[in-house]
């Protein structure tokens, strides 16, 4: 008897700790990281993601490929053609049945249209075209899906960001929505929303992708990380962005 | 060529003491960083930033491991006439990259 | 770090004063720390800072760099971003035209980032 409250108990601990954060209290990374940090991001002068974005405007208007068309040949001036295209990725793909991210959708381009190699993940040209193009967002809110076909692939996304995993037992959830604005360690724990990327992590030294924090978090836990471009971090992504919509974004962020 | 970022005024008065900030991108590799086999990486930096005003150096600085990566260097100079400004970074192999802003002083 | 400040003041005098070293006292990741020297100086040809030199206590070395200024500069002042590997002191350094030497010191804590990749 003793024994079966212990276990109602604990599955009702278990069931509550599925908590979610508050629209009204949703804040953005920016807002837990240091004066000096945010100073960083906010001065594009002094922003080392901006190093990538300029090499991403270069990189757009540079034909590629056998066809040899740049993004410029088809898209013209992204200031127009790609404002608010950030804000609604990862977006459904009608002839491959399943979303896709940003940098996925350009390397697309590269291959179909462009008739190029696609680039390599976390490769200097992919991260800068993708930062280039998600910096013609900053400023735009996050879109929430209008897309009925993405449900099934945000629901998985939702479910892995619940769910507990690697030797420390933990899931994205318990830290995110549960505990942000507490410690890890000495740095603070943010609500984990991707209103920044690709951005410049100061531990990384460098401009990254949010596939590439994923896969640090999962790290993190000690579980196996999934690869670049697996349908489980794309899931990820579009929850996020989801959990995030109404959200503004401000690539490229600087975070520690 | 690495990427840089120069921000500067491109008009000022003569006289005006003008700010510059500089940002180049470089991994400033220190030397003490292991590789997964346990070897060092080579240090590989930029150890040499120098600021030349209408052919006259203005400001120099000597670098070392401890600059952190995609270098940021803002200094102060007197705008003390119309001209050109002459920014270069030197690396641990002699390789040196300039760039060139124009600056009009009334 | 002590030696190397010696090699450069040689018999000199170091003399707290003048120099400000600007360093947040608790910084979030230790790859990039804001870092900002200025010196009180007319910066005439009579008066002004020859060179500043800036140094840390922890890091495998002790220079962190090291800047040539001089009157044209006319505001004796720069803003780098530096490496730190620990919690440690930073000394600053202005050598000034007469052959003085001034400093100022900070210690900072670094912190680290709590999920890295390894």
């Amino acid at each position: 008897m003793k024994g079966l409250v212990l276990l109602m108990l604990v599955v009702a601990a278990m069931t509550t700790a599925r908590a979610q954060t508050a629209p009204t209290e949703r804040r953005s990374g920016y807002d837990f990281a240091s004066p000096e940090t945010r100073a960083m991001q906010d001065d594009d002068t002094a922003n080392p993601g901006m190093l990538w974005v300029l090499q991403g405007e270069t990189l757009w208007a540079t034909k590629a490929g056998t066809a040899d068309r740049s993004c410029a040949d088809c898209h013209g001036d992204a200031r127009t053609s790609m404002k608010g295209v950030a804000a609604r990725y990862p977006a459904f793909d009608i002839a491959l049945g399943h979303p896709i991210d940003l940098e996925q959708r350009i390397n697309q381009c590269r291959a179909e249209r462009q008739r190029a190699e696609p680039l390599a993940w976390e490769s200097v040209d992919l991260l800068s075209l993708t930062a280039f193009v998600a910096h013609q967002s900053r400023g735009e809110s996050i879109a929430a899906h209008t897309d009925s076909q993405l449900r099934p692939f945000s629901t998985l996304g939702k479910e892995l960001f619940h769910r507990r995993e690697g030797q420390l037992d933990l899931s994205c959830s318990q830290c995110h929505d549960d505990n942000w604005g507490k410690r890890l360690g000495g740095s603070v724990i943010p609500q984990g929303h991707p209103t920044g990327y690709p951005l410049y992590r100061l531990e990384w030294q460098s401009l990254g992708s949010l596939q590439r924090r994923l896969r640090n978090c999962v790290i993190g836990v000690r579980a196996e990380p999934y690869e670049y471009g697996a349908p489980e971090n794309v899931a990820l992504e579009l929850y996020l962005m989801e959990r995030a919509r109404g959200m503004v974004i401000e690539t490229p962020a600087v975070r520690p | 060529m690495a990427r840089v970022l120069i921000n500067l005024p491109t008009r000022a008065r003569r006289g005006e003491i003008i700010e510059i900030k500089t940002l180049i991108a470089h991994p400033m590799e220190t030397g003490y960083r292991l590789d997964s086999t346990g070897n060092a990486i080579a240090r590989d930096i930029i150890n040499r930033f120098v600021c030349n005003y209408n052919g006259e150096e203005v400001f120099r600085a000597e670098l070392f491991p401890a600059i952190a990566a995609n270098p940021f260097i803002a200094f102060w100079t007197i705008a003390v006439g119309s001209g050109e400004l002459a920014f270069s970074w030197t690396d641990d192999h002699g390789q040196t990259q300039s760039e060139i802003r124009q600056i009009t002083v009334e | 770090m002590v030696n190397a400040i010696s090699a450069l003041i040689g018999e000199g005098a170091l003399q707290r004063g003048k120099v400000r070293l600007e360093l947040p006292p608790i910084v979030e990741n230790g790859n990039a720390v804001s870092l900002t020297v200025s010196v009180e100086s007319p910066m005439t040809e009579s008066n002004h800072v020859e060179s500043i030199h800036i140094f840390n206590q922890k890091n495998p070395q002790p220079y962190v760099a090291a800047f040539n200024l001089g009157p044209r500069v006319g505001k004796a002042s720069v803003s780098i971003r530096i490496r730190l590997a620990d919690s440690q002191q930073v000394v600053a350094i202005a050598r000034l035209n007469d052959g003085s030497y001034w400093s100022d010191s900070v210690d900072v804590i670094v912190t680290l980032a709590a999920c890295t990749e390894q």
